[in-house]
């Protein structure tokens, strides 16, 4: 199998320790991985926040560079990036043509989690992490992918893990974009909800598969002088520990 | 508690995070309420199967509004009510004091409806001599405390029992008491006197059948039974878009509201109205006067994505689910209707500039549209709403305007983004000096709390970094490992 990896731009420049772990888990899996250096973003920002034309902008040229690699599946490390792939035909409602590629590319990008457990039926990559860790459910992945239990088996798959439920694990973080500086007071409100029951779980980490939602949330505990840590899970299939 | 607007959204939220008092009631809310619809829906063999139904049948007569409209008009009239027709807001609150002054009323009663909140009616019959006692517990509540709902279903959840208790005692001159049952006991013969002398009857209307003529309204306290059938005369408002085809649609609806409102299989009373009384023997008022209400209902109807907003039927899981309403409650919203709902009809009521800021108001996290018995979109809207603020395209709503208050400086950094971003040297470029500017912030791999100088200099950088700490631009880019380790790899 012959994957594209959408790396998106906050991994590439902010985490790239998730992208090198997913190419890893990739490798593992038995999947051919190949990069395509010109992408940049997707362009959701610009969507979230009202300026279409900006993202029609990057989004044709996404799809311009990702429809042209010879490849199986596009790859990404990101339920809120690749869902926004999926969004893109919406930019398109009055342009057929471009709609239909849009459309195309939609039906080959897969999510991360999503990708090794519905598509290469991939559940246990050898990964060794000892100790309690817990999973936050990030809305777009969850809501707009309905990934669900796929993050959960991968974690299960991992040796050592002793894996707990989160009270609230389907409720959103409060990132939300430019939602998190629009609206800060709100967005840390919503989040000090989620932070209160990580800590309750008591866990060395909590995964996730969205870098927004690990930002916000790691964010938050390491002004509060938490010890827990934030993992993608990318990052927790490739580790040793 | 002074008038809270839309346009201070901002402010009002932030206000509504210092009171500790609401965030209780509100996480209450949301847990009572969440449990409970949670339970109700596993009384249904498929509850998607449901929804499903619930938004075929309402998109299908949104589709064919005028139709069932005038069937419904027709079938109601030739049971004996009186239709009448209301463009705006002004003509619906005209039409009530017409009717009022024409039977010369002197004791209104009315139960809870929020599209008469959303008329303001009770302030302008009170402008005119007329004081309607409202007869749900709630609203009532609501009403003593002179204080507007902050929730479309229980609109005093705001209030705690040690504050109602408080304001009985100060208005009604009952002891102070926290005794639930004192407390509806004293509510219960202070409104039965009202209804024993009212004239005239006010409600909504949750449905009405278009094949029947029929009006149906929901309810749990008796309130709605008795303020339209002891009174002579019965007015109801009704909004374009609660017309539903058939009498065996309600066989959907009747399952979808209680379950999503209250979490209750059903209400404990279901009015079924179709006409006024038939004989001397008959029940139920004399006159039945029908308002039907547009006020910026039809201009929804022009836009596919729009349209949607009118399949609701004000049950209220959206704001139970919502993390923001979660937070900061309905008041804040500034506006009749609060919470997702409300962020996405309230721009296209009451004109989107003075609403601007409630569609932004949200995380996208997608909970509202998950929990909605009939389907609507909702983060779809609020994204279809955001565009029309920002670029004045997604055509369909609010009328002719352009761009809303256009943020120059946002405009410039979303073209810069998107020409920057365009292309990989100019990306790769940016994200180099990024690197450099970060020197004078990063401590340890992180940006903590910013000083006031830079706070000034870089306003969204400072409203993430005064709460939380921000990873920096990290020294090597997944691309640079790419090119140096994993590229020549298999």
């Amino acid at each position: 199998m012959r994957v594209s990896l959408f790396i998106t731009c906050l991994v590439d420049q902010m985490w790239p320790s998730i992208g090198t772990s997913a190419v890893e888990v990739l490798r593992r899996a038995g999947c051919e991985v190949i990069f395509d250096e010109r992408q940049t973003c997707c362009g959701q920002p610009a969507f979230n926040s009202g300026y279409r034309s900006d993202a029609r902008r990057l989004a044709k040229r996404f799809i311009e560079i990702f429809e042209d690699g010879k490849v199986d599946a596009i790859v990404s490390p990101s339920g809120s990036c690749t869902a926004m792939v999926h969004h893109f035909q919406e930019l398109f409602a009055n342009d057929e043509e471009w709609r239909q590629r849009a459309v195309r590319i939609a039906e080959r990008t897969h999510e991360f989690a999503s990708f090794l457990v519905n598509v290469i039926g991939v559940e246990d990559v050898g990964a060794q992490f000892k100790g309690r860790v817990t999973w936050h459910d990030a809305c777009h992945g969850l809501r707009d992918l309905h990934i669900r239990e796929e993050p959960r088996r991968l974690i299960q798959g991992t040796r050592g893990v002793e894996f707990v439920e989160l009270e609230n694990a389907d409720a959103c973080c409060g990132f939300g974009g430019t939602f998190a500086v629009k609206f800060p007071e709100i967005s840390v409100a919503i989040l000090d909800s989620k932070i209160a029951a990580i800590e309750k779980a008591n866990v060395r980490a909590v995964v996730s598969g969205d870098a927004s939602c690990l930002m916000q949330i790691g964010g938050r505990l390491t002004r509060n002088g938490s010890s827990v840590r934030v993992l993608h899970l990318a990052e927790l299939l490739t580790a040793q520990e | 508690m002074a008038q809270q607007t839309s346009e201070t959204f901002e402010q009002n939220a932030r206000q509504a995070l210092t009171d500790t008092q609401l965030r209780g009631a509100l996480r209450n809310l949301a847990d009572t309420f969440g449990d409970r619809r949670r339970l109700a829906l596993k009384t249904v063999d498929n509850w998607e199967a449901l929804r499903e139904r619930g938004r075929a049948i309402k998109a299908e007569t949104l589709a064919h509004l005028d139709k069932y409209l005038e069937s419904f008009a027709n079938n109601a009239e030739s049971a004996g009510a009186k239709l009448h027709w209301a463009r705006d807001a002004a003509e619906a609150r005209a039409i009530v004091i017409g009717l009022l002054r024409e039977k010369n009323a002197q004791l209104v009663v009315k139960s809870k409806s929020m599209t008469t909140e959303e008329l303001h009616l009770n302030e302008a019959l009170e402008t005119v001599g007329f004081f309607p006692v409202e007869t749900d517990l709630g609203e009532w509540i609501i009403q003593l405390a002179h204080e507007t709902p902050s929730h479309i279903v229980v609109p005093a959840i705001h209030k705690s029992k040690k504050q109602i208790a408080q304001l009985f005692s100060a208005k009604l001159g009952i002891a102070p008491t926290d005794d639930v049952d004192v407390l509806t006991g004293t509510a219960r013969s202070v409104l039965r006197e009202r209804f024993a002398g009212a004239d005239v009857g006010i409600s909504g209307v949750n449905f009405g059948v278009a094949e029947t003529g029929t009006i149906l309204i929901l309810e749990n306290e008796g309130n709605v039974r008795l303020t339209t059938s002891l009174p002579r005369t019965h007015i109801a408002i009704m909004g374009i878009e609660k017309v539903i085809p058939r009498l065996v649609d309600l066989d959907v609806f009747l399952k979808l509201l209680p379950r999503s409102g209250t979490g209750q299989q059903l209400t404990a009373y279901q009015s079924l109205i179709t006409g006024t009384k038939r004989s001397m023997d008959d029940e139920g008022p004399e006159e039945l006067h029908v308002v039907i209400l547009d006020n910026g209902r039809s201009r929804m109807l022009s836009h596919p994505v729009t349209r949607q907003s009118l399949a609701c039927i004000r049950c209220g899981a959206c704001l139970n689910a919502c993390p923001v309403y979660q937070q900061i409650g309905g008041h804040a919203y500034g506006s009749v209707y609060p919470g997702p709902i409300g962020a996405i009809i309230t721009p296209q009521l009451n004109g989107i500039e003075k609403a601007r800021q409630l569609p932004f108001a949200s995380s996208l996290c997608g909970a509202c549209r998950e929990v909605c018995p009939v389907k609507i979109d909702i983060p779809e809207l609020l994204l279809h709403l955001r565009a029309e603020i920002k670029e004045g395209t997604a055509s369909g709503t609010a009328g002719e305007h352009g761009p809303v208050k256009r943020k120059l400086i946002e405009r410039l950094a979303f073209r810069l983004y998107a020409f920057a971003w365009s292309s990989q040297w100019r990306y790769e470029l940016g994200m180099k000096l990024a690197r450099v500017a970060q020197r004078a912030l990063s401590h340890q791999g992180r940006i903590g709390k910013m000083g006031r100088l830079l706070s000034v200099l870089a306003p969204p950088l400072a409203a993430w970094t005064d709460w939380r700490d921000a990873p920096t631009v990290a020294n090597r880019s997944f691309r640079d490992e790419w090119r140096q380790h994993l590229s020549i790899r298999k």
